[in-house]
C-alpha cells in the first residue's frame, strides 16, 4: 500500500483535470487508475465505491472522495493553499468559481455534435475574453502582487494558470489583450512542482481528440 | 445601514433559494432587492458589482459575493455550519454536492420544453430514489445519530431539508421508501429558526410557476 492517493477516472482531462493540477502544484505524488470501458464504471459502481455513482473519485487519507470541488477543497485546505482566513477563502471561492464555469464551457467543445461546434466555439472565446481573463487581470493590477489572494500561491492561481493554458489550445493568440495574465502565466509555470508538471512525461493530460470522444461517451452513457 | 446580508435576484427560487435556506437557518436576518426586468440586471452589472456579471449576488461583511458556492461556503463556515474539522468539512461538502445536483435538476424542469417534461421529472424521480436519498437514508442508518455529520447541524443538513421538500413537490410519496428520512424531515423541520423559515410569511419562494418562468427568460435572455 503506497499511502499515495489514488485517482479514478478515465485517461483524459474531464473533472478530474483541475485535481491533478492541485496535486501536482501542491507536490503531491498520486496514482492513477483509468476507466476504459463500461465495465469499468460498473465494477467501481456495484463495490459500492463511488457515493454517488459517478467520478472522479480519489482515495486519499482512508476516504473515497467524490464530487469535483469536495475533493479540490479538501486537498487545497490540506495543503494550504486556500487562503489564511474566511474572508481570502471567500475571495478564492469566487474567483475558482468562475474558473469551474469556463471550463466547463471549455471542456464540452469537444463532445459538441459538429453542427454546433462554430457557436460553441464563439460562445466559449467570448466568455473567456470578456467575462472571466478581465476579472483576473483587474485582480492582479488592483493589488499588484504576483499571487491572486493573499501574496502567496493558493488554488485560485493553480486553477487560473490550466484555464489560461486551454484556454490558449483553443486560440493561441487568447491573451494578446491580457499582459498581467501574461506574465502571471510565466511566473505561476516557473514554480519549480508546476514546472515539472508541465514537461512532458507527467500525469498531466493532453486535449480530447475526436477520435477519444466516442470511447469516453460509451463508458458514462 | 442595516448590517444585515442584502440579497440581489428575482423573486424566484432559483440559484439563490438554497441562500436564503441556510440564512434563514442559521438565524440571520437578511433583506433582499429584487430583479424584476432585463434593466434591473443591467443596471446592476453596469454598476460594477457583478463580479462575473452574474445574480446570485450577496452583499455581506463589506463583499459583494457572487457564486453560489461560494457564497454558501462563506455564511455555513461563519455560522458555525461546516463540521469542526477538515474531515467533516469533506463529508459536507460531497452530501451538499450531491443535493445541488438533484435540486439542479429540479430547478430547471419547469424551463423545459413541454414535450420533455414528462420524461425529466421520471429522470429526477429516478435519481432522488435510486441515486440520492439511498446515501442519505444510509449515512443517516450507519451512523444512527440525528444529522448528518458530526452529530451536530450543518449546512448537510438544512440543504437535505431543502432537496427533500423539492422533491415531494414533484412527487408527494417520494420519500415512501425512506423512513430515515422521514424523521429526519420532521426532526429538522422542527428546528426553530427552520419552523419559521417553513411558515407563511416567510422569505422562502414558492415553486416557480409559469409566469415565473416568462419573467426569468426575459431577464436572462433565455
Amino acid at each position: 500500500m503506497s499511502g499515495k492517493p489514488k485517482l479514478h477516472y478515465f485517461n483524459g482531462r474531464g473533472r478530474m483535470e483541475p485535481i491533478r493540477w492541485l496535486l501536482a502544484a501542491a507536490g503531491v505524488e498520486f496514482e492513477e487508475s483509468y476507466l476504459e470501458k463500461k465495465e469499468d464504471l460498473t465494477k467501481l459502481q456495484k463495490d459500492g465505491s463511488l457515493l454517488f455513482q459517478q467520478v472522479p473519485m480519489v482515495e486519499m487519507d482512508g476516504m473515497k472522495l467524490v464530487q469535483t470541488r469536495a475533493i479540490a477543497n479538501y486537498i487545497a485546505t490540506k495543503y494550504n493553499l486556500y487562503g489564511k482566513d474566511l474572508k481570502e477563502r471567500a475571495l478564492i471561492d469566487m474567483y475558482v468559481e468562475g474558473m469551474f464555469d469556463l471550463n466547463e464551457l471549455l471542456m464540452a467543445y469537444g463532445y459538441q455534435p459538429a453542427d454546433k461546434k462554430e457557436q460553441h466555439f464563439a460562445n466559449m472565446i467570448d466568455k473567456a475574453t470578456n467575462r472571466y481573463f478581465p476579472v483576473f487581470e483587474k485582480v492582479l493590477k488592483d493589488h499588484g502582487k504576483d499571487f491572486l489572494v493573499g501574496n502567496q500561491l493558493s488554488r485560485a492561481d493553480v486553477q487560473l494558470l490550466e484555464i489560461l493554458l486551454m484556454a490558449e489550445e483553443f486560440k493561441a493568440d487568447i491573451l494578446a489583450r491580457f499582459p498581467l495574465l501574461q506574465s502571471f502565466k510565466a511566473r505561476i509555470s516557473n514554480i519549480p512542482t508546476i514546472k515539472k508538471f508541465l514537461q512532458p512525461g507527467s500525469q498531466r493530460k493532453p486535449p480530447v481528440r475526436e477520435e477519444d470522444v466516442a470511447k469516453v461517451i460509451k463508458i458514462f452513457y | 445601514m442595516a448590517g444585515k446580508p442584502k440579497l440581489h435576484y428575482t423573486k424566484g427560487r432559483g440559484k439563490m433559494e438554497s441562500i436564503r435556506w441556510l440564512l434563514a437557518a442559521a438565524g440571520v436576518e437578511f433583506e433582499e432587492e429584487f430583479i424584476e426586468t432585463k434593466e434591473d440586471l443591467e443596471k446592476l452589472r453596469n454598476d460594477g458589482v457583478l463580479l462575473f456579471q452574474q445574480v446570485p449576488m450577496v452583499e455581506i461583511d463589506g463583499m459583494r459575493m457572487v457564486q453560489t458556492r461560494a457564497i454558501l461556503s462563506y455564511i455555513a463556515a461563519k455560522y458555525n455550519l461546516y463540521g469542526k474539522d477538515l474531515k467533516e468539512r469533506a463529508w459536507i461538502d460531497m452530501y451538499v454536492e450531491g443535493t445541488t445536483d438533484l435540486m439542479g435538476m429540479i430547478m430547471y424542469l419547469p424551463f423545459q420544453p413541454a414535450d420533455t417534461k414528462e420524461k425529466n421529472l421520471a429522470l429526477i424521480i429516478e435519481r432522488a430514489t435510486t441515486r440520492y436519498f439511498p446515501v442519505y437514508e444510509k449515512a443517516l442508518k450507519d451512523h444512527g445519530q440525528d444529522y448528518l455529520v458530526g452529530n451536530k447541524l450543518s449546512w448537510a443538513d438544512v440543504h437535505l431539508l431543502e432537496a427533500i421538500l423539492m422533491a415531494e413537490e414533484c412527487k408527494p410519496d417520494v420519500l415512501f421508501a425512506f423512513p430515515l428520512l422521514q424523521a429526519f424531515k420532521g426532526r429538522i423541520s422542527n428546528i426553530p429558526t427552520i419552523k419559521k423559515f417553513l411558515q407563511p410569511g416567510s422569505q422562502r419562494k414558492p415553486p416557480t410557476d409559469d409566469k415565473m418562468v416568462a419573467v426569468v427568460r426575459k431577464i436572462f435572455n433565455i
